[in-house]
């Protein structure tokens, strides 16, 4: 049974993969719908990133999170690297933890 | 073309995969760890990490399964996972043409994956992207999944190590250059809040699909303005969308653009009209944006 769950979930997950990438052969999209599908993913990842940095669960995500989120994103939005944006938010969060911060 | 543009772009590229995938390997780890600890079979995350791998849902289900529900840990890592349709449909371009590639591609692809596919600019570069960020991301899921089987509790809490905020920080950061287009902004920070505000209510993962609501805001303006102007030119005749609209207003776009950039941006008139023809203009230059400065650019 678990290895029935385990592979039932890896060939949903693949499928929906697959069929996201093979649908857009098949599809032919008007240019608007093609201008929108860039912005669905960024809607989609921003959501991601919003809900990942707020919420824990279905509750707020205290405090060391989001601020550690705040701080790449300022990073982010000033064009600094990658790797320092990544570094930035991971470092705050941790030393606020470290200072009993939740 | 390959070898072309290989070194300093690519220098960067796995630069920044390197980050991730450190962090991939910690969480990893953790998932690893935590899947042992919950009492389950050695084999479990080592074949959840190869066949599934979506860290997210990986979490989400070896919970459930721990506590005997296997049908609710298929059931709630699909929804979860269901989010991968569209970004399919979004880097469809980027995983190949050829079936083999598509059909080895299409498992490759996670949030982070599709992030970084679509925050490179060039899309001739997007399918090495992809690869690249790709193959590194689940190579280095499965080592830190091994490593937190192997180490067990040893390997720390992530979550002590800031890693929680590092993955929305790093998406934060791969969308930014498209947010400096005022519609995908707004779009993604509508979409954004309605998943925030929808997280207490629904089930994981409908929240982030709900996000797909920010594209309404797309279609009251563009309803308004009849059609884009720049891009779907070339198929008129093919296509099923009436031209008959653009006659109509033709002048509408350029003349006000223009007038309201005179009219208001005195002190520089110059930057504004140019940013709000080219998406891709450098934002850089326009640091200042906070919600304020965006009157000055064209509304659709």
């Amino acid at each position: 049974m678990l290895i029935a769950a385990i592979i039932a979930l890896g060939v949903g997950t693949y499928s929906m993969r697959l069929g996201g990438v093979l649908l857009r052969g098949r599809l032919k999209l008007s240019g608007t719908l093609q201008r929108l599908l860039p912005m669905a993913a960024a809607a989609l990842l921003a959501a991601l990133a919003g809900t990942a940095a707020l919420m824990a669960g279905t509750e707020f995500a205290g405090v060391a999170r989001p601020a550690g989120v705040l701080v790449g994103g300022i990073l982010a939005w000033r064009r600094a690297p990658f790797v320092v944006v990544v570094l930035a938010a991971a470092a705050t969060a941790a030393l606020l933890r470290l200072a009993g911060v939740p | 073309m390959r070898t072309v543009q290989r070194t300093p772009a690519d220098r960067a590229l796995r630069r920044d995969a390197g980050t991730i995938a450190a962090a991939m390997v910690a969480v990893g780890a953790s998932f690893g760890a935590i899947t042992i600890a919950y009492g389950l079979p050695t084999w479990v995350p080592f074949l959840m990490s190869t066949v599934v791998f979506a860290g997210g849902s990986q979490f989400l289900a070896i919970g459930l399964l721990a506590a005997g529900n296997p049908l609710a840990a298929v059931a709630a890592g699909l929804l979860l996972n269901a989010r991968h349709l569209p970004f399919g449909l979004a880097v469809a371009d980027a995983v190949g043409t050829r079936p083999v590639q598509r059909i080895l591609g299409s498992h490759l692809l996670t949030d982070e994956v599709a992030a970084f596919t679509l925050a490179e600019p060039d899309p001739a570069r997007r399918h090495r992207v992809y690869w690249i960020i790709g193959t590194t991301l689940f190579t280095s899921w499965n080592i830190g999944t091994a490593l937190g089987v192997l180490l067990g509790g040893a390997t720390g809490d992530p979550d002590a190590l800031g890693l929680d905020a590092a993955f929305p920080a790093a998406l934060l950061a791969l969308i930014m250059p498209a947010l400096a287009d005022r519609t995908t902004r707004t779009v993604a920070l509508t979409g954004a809040a309605v998943a925030v505000l929808a997280t207490p209510i629904l089930p994981a993962g409908l929240p982030v699909i709900c996000a797909l609501l920010g594209l309404l805001t797309v279609v009251r303006p563009r309803r308004r303005a009849a059609l884009p102007p720049p891009a779907s030119a070339a198929p008129a005749s093919a296509g099923p969308a009436p031209a008959a609209p653009a006659p109509a207003e033709p002048s509408r776009a350029e003349p006000s653009r223009a007038g309201r950039a005179v009219g208001e941006g005195s002190p520089a008139p110059g930057d504004k009209s140019h940013l709000s023809g080219a998406v891709g203009a450098d934002p850089g230059a326009r640091s200042g944006t906070g919600t304020g400065a965006e009157g000055g650019e064209g509304r659709c």
